[in-house]
């Protein structure tokens, strides 16, 4: 048995993970070519790489499939049902910073806030006859946000990406979306709601609560921990 | 294996039986019993509760009737099958499974069996209130529950009698079922709540549109002046004053046995007439129960009951909850749902709707509650 430790398969999120762990003396590294998703570890015993996409990796750890994993508190919170009882939060790692909020277009010059927002849409289901469309990828996060502010009258409808274009092609009228610098809001015309910040997300490394260990890993684990400097 | 809702074939039989004896003793009472589909089309739930159905109802679709949801609740199917050519007066009853999303607690179960009764009658709506209220009460006597109750209309018409703007009325009276919105809004409105600056801002724009750049999206410029217009028009209305806001306050720490309830309203309401009918109507009831030989005495009556549900109930509403278990959903619960009745007979032609009054019990529980009894 080993420890296996899952981490995003690709782009800066990968390269910035192997980076953290390998200033603390675990070397992390792809096995073979570019192009195949093994890994290999230098550094300790024990301890496999998996990697998978970021997206897969709350679903991986929900389901004891992998003991670690590196993913964004986003996807985390966004896929996973009481996630604080599934998994534990490790240590955040510094890099990979996104901020879930709610933006609408630029031209609205009567909203700012949330408040404003649900008065909007209030007007706009009496104009148009159908609730204002906010796209998203992520429906949990955003209802429970909207719902615990008070905001009705709207519906999300689905994006899984380019959302902020969502509202110059009149499928949605707001978005809720990732961002870090606010660049690709502005150039699509669109700005945040001074109360629309859903969730601050950074790369984290998270333990699986519910998966089975041995004596061996258990001690693999308090060693790992202990290069991580993991309290 | 995993079992039934954490049944074991034999607790699942006795909750059949539960939910058949439930049935029969509404059907005795004169009601049709009726069966309704699992699969409802999604559009017609979520216009009428908004996104927030979807954290509790289960949502899968098809590439021909695109989104269907599992149900829910009765109460819908039922009143869209009535609507659509019931003769009236009219009473049904049923019993099947429901389905709920549970992604906060594992313990509470997504499917389990619920027993009705639904009155359609506006005859009379206090005597029909009562009857539902005092047939759920008798068919779950056997547990040791205590009833809470409340009526949604109180509150509603404390609303509409408010000495302030119709849109402001109409704004509280949206989110008479949210209750920390509803919170917000009338401390703005009462002008306790420090301004928004950005909205000051806007209002003191001499061009408000100066920074509004490249107009994007279907919400159109007009859309926007007429929201500043109406900005301007509630700057430039009174605040609610100090006198209305501690009534509602009054009004919402309402928390007696029935008959001091009532004694309680009828006291507010000296102050605040516009609630005398909605007092009146509390009042009715309280007769009518008593009538069916409910013990009103100990009764409890919350003015600010049912807030907490899906904006569904309107008048009546009621709960029946385990005593040494609080932390269980209800057993059994109900109300009245006049202006569901409306929205939902608009697409068969009846916008007038109909007086409607209903309860639900859940013998999957009352098996449960039985066997530790």
């Amino acid at each position: 048995m080993s420890i296996k430790l899952g981490v995003p398969s690709k782009g800066r999120l990968m390269e910035k993970t192997f980076d953290w762990f390998g200033e603390r003396g675990v070397t992390l590294g792809r096995s073979g070519s570019d192009r195949e998703y093994a890994g290999r570890v230098d550094g300790i015993d024990g301890v496999e790489l998996v990697l998978l996409s970021a997206g897969e990796i709350p679903r991986e750890l929900a389901a004891g499939r992998i003991h670690l994993g590196v993913t964004g508190t986003d996807l985390i919170r966004e896929k996973l049902g009481r996630w604080d009882m599934q998994v534990e939060t490790l240590v955040e790692l510094g890099f990979g910073h996104a901020d879930l909020i709610l933006a609408v277009p630029q031209c609205w010059v009567d909203v700012d806030v949330l408040d404003d927002l649900d008065a909007a849409a209030a007007a706009f289901r009496r104009d148009h006859g159908f609730r204002l469309r906010i796209a998203t990828k992520y429906h949990r996060l955003v209802r429970d946000f909207l719902r615990d502010h008070g905001v009705a009258d709207y519906q999300l409808v689905d994006s899984q990406g380019a959302t902020e274009g969502t509202v110059k092609n009149e499928t949605a009228e707001a978005v809720a979306d990732i961002t870090s610098t606010g660049e690709t809001l502005r150039a699509n015309h669109l700005k945040i709601l001074e109360d629309g910040l859903i969730l601050k997300s950074q790369a984290t490394l998270f333990r699986a609560r519910r998966v089975d260990m041995s004596d061996a890993d258990r001690a693999t684990l308090r060693e790992l921990m202990t290069l991580l400097s993991i309290e | 294996m995993a079992l039934w809702q954490g049944h074991t074939p034999e607790l699942r039989a006795q909750v059949r039986a539960c939910a058949a004896r439930l049935r029969d003793e509404f059907a005795a009472a004169g009601a049709q019993p009726v069966e309704c589909p699992i699969l409802l089309p999604a559009a017609t739930l979520l216009d009428l509760y908004g996104e927030d159905i979807r954290a509790r109802a289960y949502v899968t679709s098809d590439a021909l009737r695109g989104e269907q949801m599992m149900r829910p609740d009765f109460t819908v199917p039922v009143v869209q099958m009535h609507m659509e050519g019931g003769a009236e007066p009219a009473r049904y009853t049923y019993a099947g499974e429901v389905f709920r999303r549970q992604e906060e607690d594992e313990a509470r179960a997504n499917e389990y069996l619920q027993v009705g009764l639904e009155i359609f009658d506006g005859s009379d709506p206090a005597a029909a209130d009562a009857e539902v209220f005092a047939r759920v009460q008798s068919a779950t006597s056997r547990l040791l529950l205590r009833a809470a109750t409340g009526d949604m209309g109180i509150l509603m018409a404390a609303v509409d009698g408010l000495d302030t703007s119709a849109a402001r009325k109409a704004a509280l009276h949206r989110h008479i079922w949210r209750p920390r919105r509803f919170r917000s809004l009338l401390d703005r409105f009462a002008g306790r709540a420090a301004p928004v600056p950005s909205r000051v801002a806007l209002l003191e724009a001499s061009d408000p549109f100066a920074n509004a750049g490249t107009e994007v999206g279907l919400r159109r410029r007009a859309e926007v002046e007429a929201r500043i217009e109406a900005l301007r028009a509630d700057a430039a209305t009174p605040p609610i004053s100090d006198r209305e806001i501690d009534l509602i306050d009054t009004l919402l720490d309402v928390k007696e046995t029935l008959p001091f309830a009532i004694e309680r309203l009828r006291d507010i309401a000296v102050d605040m007439p516009s609630i005398a009918d909605a007092v009146e109507t509390v009042a009715r009831r309280a007769k009518a129960l008593e009538a069916r030989g409910v013990d009103i005495t100990s009764l409890e009556f919350e003015v600010a009951y049912g807030r907490h549900q899906m904006e569904y109930y309107d008048g009546f509403v009621f709960g029946f909850y385990d005593v040494s278990r609080p932390y269980l959903p209800p057993v059994a619960s109900g109300g009245r749902y006049d202006a569901l009745t409306r929205v939902l007979g608009r697409q068969s032609g009846r916008p007038e709707g109909i007086p409607a009054v209903g309860g639900v019990i859940r013998p999957g529980l009352m098996v449960e509650l039985g066997e530790s009894a």
